[in-house]
């Protein structure tokens, strides 16, 4: 039972770590985080990267740890790269935030990559779907840029991969 | 044996990665200055996992950033295609589009490998390439149907980078054996689905495939000059205070 509520305890710990790159997300609501288990008194947090080469993993590795051992666990992770991490992880209360936050969650399901075609995307300021691509890449591996034909906002896209 | 094969690969990615990372500060608009780096932390990223891979599997005391940065020039095993120098924007696409038309669908083979840690990085890499294909495939269409200007160029990058393809397809003896022992798609296989991803974007384009002489060697070690000076940059930190950390 106090195993049970460790664990639980550990994952709340844990799940609250805020994305460092869009911090209006943690790295629950992104589907980053994918489970904390007890394993002989130690909290291990298995962790998903999003891209390759996300510059933010070691960031997140090490801010769960720190929050794990704040929580007064000594803390593990391991590094998840199958199944590899996709945007239909992302929570819907995660995809609300984001869009709150001004960035347009990601459209459809993952998986099916066209060669040539874009999603609509909603724009996360006025919900017109009157909007065009700028650049495959923003700011970060993990968004495109976008802009909006209505309200003339430029906005982040979260791609779906 | 298949730590070999996998430093060929990282190789690959590596080389190419640090390619585009040249362009970093240098990309003719602000959207293509902030793409081309994310692509290449893919490539590196990619680099990054087999390295450390090859290194476990090797078990001689090496690390990824050994692997990376203290080998010599002919323990290189990289295609020649991925160390051609960037060129102009129409050269870099091409390079761009060449590697991602044959890495996305050899990755997505890859997720059926019998090595779990490549399965790993053949879920992510896969989709990644998928982007890649996109990116540089819309550039190409773009200027190979675009001004006299730009079709001249890409006409002229076609002509420059068409005869390192061959390479792609080539299995060394060591990736030969990972591909019978299930590790790693055969690169043979792959030719058709390269084939037809060129010939749409070609055809959009107003591109021709040309007859070419291939040229090959990078498996064995064999480079042109342009790695030598890739790799006194590259590996400058390394070999001015060998071991520095931080």
């Amino acid at each position: 039972m106090v195993a049970v509520l460790d664990q639980a305890r550990a994952w709340d710990a844990a799940a609250a770590v805020p994305d460092p790159e869009v911090p209006c997300v943690t790295v629950a609501d992104l589907g980053i985080l994918r489970w904390v288990k007890l394993r002989n008194g130690v909290a291990v947090a298995g962790v998903s990267p999003t891209y390759s080469g996300c510059p933010a993993v070691l960031a997140i590795e090490m801010a769960i740890e720190a929050a794990l051992r704040e929580a007064g666990f000594d803390a593990e992770i391991e590094r998840l790269l199958s199944p590899p991490w996709t945007t239909d992880w992302i929570t819907d209360e995660g995809r609300e935030k984001l869009r709150a936050y001004g960035i347009a969650p990601p459209v459809g399901a993952a998986g099916k990559g066209a060669l040539f075609s874009d999603p609509v995307v909603p724009c996360p300021k006025c919900g017109s779907t009157s909007t065009e691509k700028l650049s495959e890449f923003g700011s970060t591996a993990c968004k495109a840029q976008y802009r909006c034909t209505a309200c003339a906002e430029p906005f982040d896209y979260f791609k779906c991969i | 044996m298949a730590h070999l094969a996998l430093i060929e690969l990282a190789d690959d990615h590596l080389i190419l990665g640090h390619r585009l990372s040249e362009w970093c500060g240098h990309a003719p608009m602000l959207e293509e200055d902030l793409a081309l780096p994310n692509m290449a932390l893919d490539l590196i990223g990619t680099a990054r996992t087999l390295y450390d891979h090859a290194a476990t599997l090797e078990d001689a005391g090496r690390s990824e950033d050994d692997l990376a940065f203290l080998r010599v020039e002919r323990e290189y095993r990289n295609l020649l295609l991925v160390e051609r120098p960037n060129g102009d924007f129409a050269q870099t696409m091409l390079r761009q589009l060449y590697f991602a038309a044959f890495m996305a669908p050899f990755w997505h083979a890859a997720q059926d490998s019998s090595d779990e840690v490549v399965r790993g990085v053949a879920g992510k890499a896969s989709k990644e390439m998928a982007y890649h294909i996109r990116h540089a495939g819309e550039w190409v269409i773009r200027l190979g149907d675009g001004t006299e200007e730009s079709a001249e160029r890409m006409a002229e990058a076609v002509e420059e980078l068409h005869r390192f393809t061959d390479e792609l397809f080539e299995s060394s003896p060591e990736a030969e054996a990972t591909e019978t022992a299930g590790v790693l798609p055969s690169r043979d296989r792959i030719r058709a689905a390269w084939d037809a991803t060129i010939a749409e974007v070609f055809s959009q384009a107003a591109l021709e495939v040309p007859e070419v002489y291939p040229q090959t060697g990078g498996r064995a070690g064999l480079h042109g000059e342009c790695l030598g000076h890739l790799l006194a940059e590259m590996q400058y930190l390394q070999r001015a205070y060998p071991g520095a950390t931080w």
